[in-house]
């Protein structure tokens, strides 16, 4: 069975650890909101927006992985490359928190458990193999949908394992660690691949299209002079 | 698009619980579910107390049970974890109709079931009493990071155009002769989901200038006398304040 068909709820990890994760979460979002500063202009603050919605868009696809057993996708991976870090990780705490609050998805008291797992260490995992494998991949859009294929199956497994680390800590029941976790990493796998296709082809369309707005190549930009005539 | 900002979970009625302004709300909610995480497990009446609150505030909202129970089907996936609990758990066992059931898993699913059925509960009332347009300004009032409220903002309204420019682009499709069936929708869904990012976004990045054309600056216009009265607050309080009274009652009991 898998516990991320919908996320974590109330009452599966105990008060003090979740209560630890909270504080946890909320001190890296408070720095993730100062590093995204910088980052929000006016070309990122409506990418934010419209990543937020398609992850809350394709988080709802639940995905039967094998019987009995469903996943959604996460999203990390999508956000680093289009946004950046920092607000990428801002955009996934948002969709998680509007989909607590408004969707009932995921327990109130759990969600620094969900923000750690999807918001934190998915996005960090991806940001690092993003920036990792674009030294070695080249900067072509064929080159960011293979980052984007490999950087979400690893990250997606990466989040998973954050619960069985959770769960180890303050579970609410005693359940074989290795168990959880080999189920856990082996579903998760699958959820990655689906997500790493989705990902990459959106990816490699809007760097086709628009470069521009790929976050992730902006640091292999050329400057481009603009010669700005007097009348602007 | 006529349906203005509302959401799939939000009941439009007229109620004090409607009524009541929605950082109060959230605030109310928190505290609640709060409480109900921090009870211990075996206080089994505890939970019962806090299931007839809920039931006060449901019958407050004029929020009908049946359409409780029809979303609180959400949480299926977790119940179906807690059933097994009893099974796969360790410890000290006990014979139930035959089956050898762990009492640390029984009272690990019963924790499970009753607190996640108790939060999801709290959180339909929410969502059903409160607009997504007045969630967003209760965490803005909440003092909730500007740049967070601005996401959100934004993710609400590129969740209609990326359902509408889905269901144009579904439309294209059948206009030139696509015959979709039930999986092989699969492939044209994933072939054009890059394009209706594309799409979606040039959409919104064209209405984002038009709002930074028109002053916009990252945050939409309040009034400045918009604080909740104390009465509302009050008001509000009632819900934590029973059932932190509930806690400690059992918890003294």
């Amino acid at each position: 069975m898998d516990t991320t068909a919908m996320h974590i709820a109330n009452g599966i990890v105990n008060g003090p650890v979740s209560a630890i994760f909270a504080v946890f979460a909320v001190v890296a979002l408070a720095f993730c909101v100062r590093q995204a500063r910088a980052d929000l202009d006016d070309r990122l603050a409506p990418m934010a927006g419209l990543v937020a919605a398609f992850i809350f868009a394709v988080q709802m696809l639940n995905f039967q992985v094998l019987p009995g057993v469903s996943g959604h996708l996460l999203g990390g991976t999508l956000a680093v490359i289009l946004v950046g870090p920092w607000v990428g990780a801002l955009c996934v705490s948002t969709v998680l928190i509007v989909q607590c609050l408004l969707f009932a998805d995921g327990g109130l008291t759990a969600l620094g458990l969900n923000i750690t797992n999807m918001a934190l260490l998915g996005t960090a995992a991806g940001y690092v193999l993003v920036v990792a494998l674009l030294r070695l991949l080249p900067k072509t859009p064929a080159g960011l949908g293979t980052t984007a294929l490999i950087a979400s199956i690893i990250s997606v497994v990466v989040a998973s394992q954050g619960f069985v680390l959770e769960y180890a800590l303050g579970g609410t029941t005693e359940l074989s660690l290795p168990w959880i976790s080999g189920t856990m990493a082996g579903v998760h796998v699958l959820i990655g691949i689906g997500e790493g296709v989705i990902a990459a082809t959106t990816v490699a369309t809007v760097a086709r299209v628009r470069p521009d707005l790929v976050y992730a190549l902006r640091r292999f930009r050329k400057p481009v002079n603009v010669e700005v005539g007097a009348a602007a | 698009m006529g349906a203005g900002h509302a959401h799939p979970l939000h009941l439009q009625r007229e109620s004090p619980v409607h009524r009541l302004a929605p950082e109060v709300k959230i605030v109310a909610v928190l505290l609640f579910t709060i409480i109900v995480v921090i009870t211990p497990r075996t206080e089994f009446w505890a939970f019962g107390g806090y299931l007839v609150l809920l039931a006060a505030v449901a019958i407050a909202a004029r929020v009908p049970a049946t359409w409780l129970a029809k979303r609180a089907t959400i949480e299926l996936p977790f119940v179906l974890l807690a059933v097994t609990l009893p099974f796969f758990g360790h410890g000290e066992r006990v014979t139930w109709l035959g089956l050898s059931l762990s009492v640390d898993g029984l009272h690990g699913a019963w924790n499970i079931f009753a607190k996640g059925t108790l939060g999801v509960l709290a959180s339909l009332l929410l969502a059903a009493t409160t607009t997504m347009r007045d969630l967003i300004l209760g965490l803005d009032r909440l003092r909730c990071p500007t740049v967070f409220t601005q996401i959100a903002t934004f993710m609400l309204r590129y969740l209609d155009v990326l359902a509408d420019d889905a269901r144009r682009m579904r439309v294209a499709r059948l206009a030139r002769g696509y015959d979709p069936r039930f999986l092989w929708q699969v492939k044209a869904f994933a072939v054009s989901v890059g394009a209706l990012f594309l799409r979606a976004y040039e959409r919104g990045e064209r209405v984002y200038l038009a709002m930074v054309a028109r002053g916009y600056q990252g945050r939409l216009p309040r009034r400045a006398d918009d604080r909740a009265p104390t009465a509302q607050w009050v008001a509000a309080a009632s819900l934590p304040v029973a059932t932190a009274g509930i806690a400690l009652a059992a918890a003294l009991g």
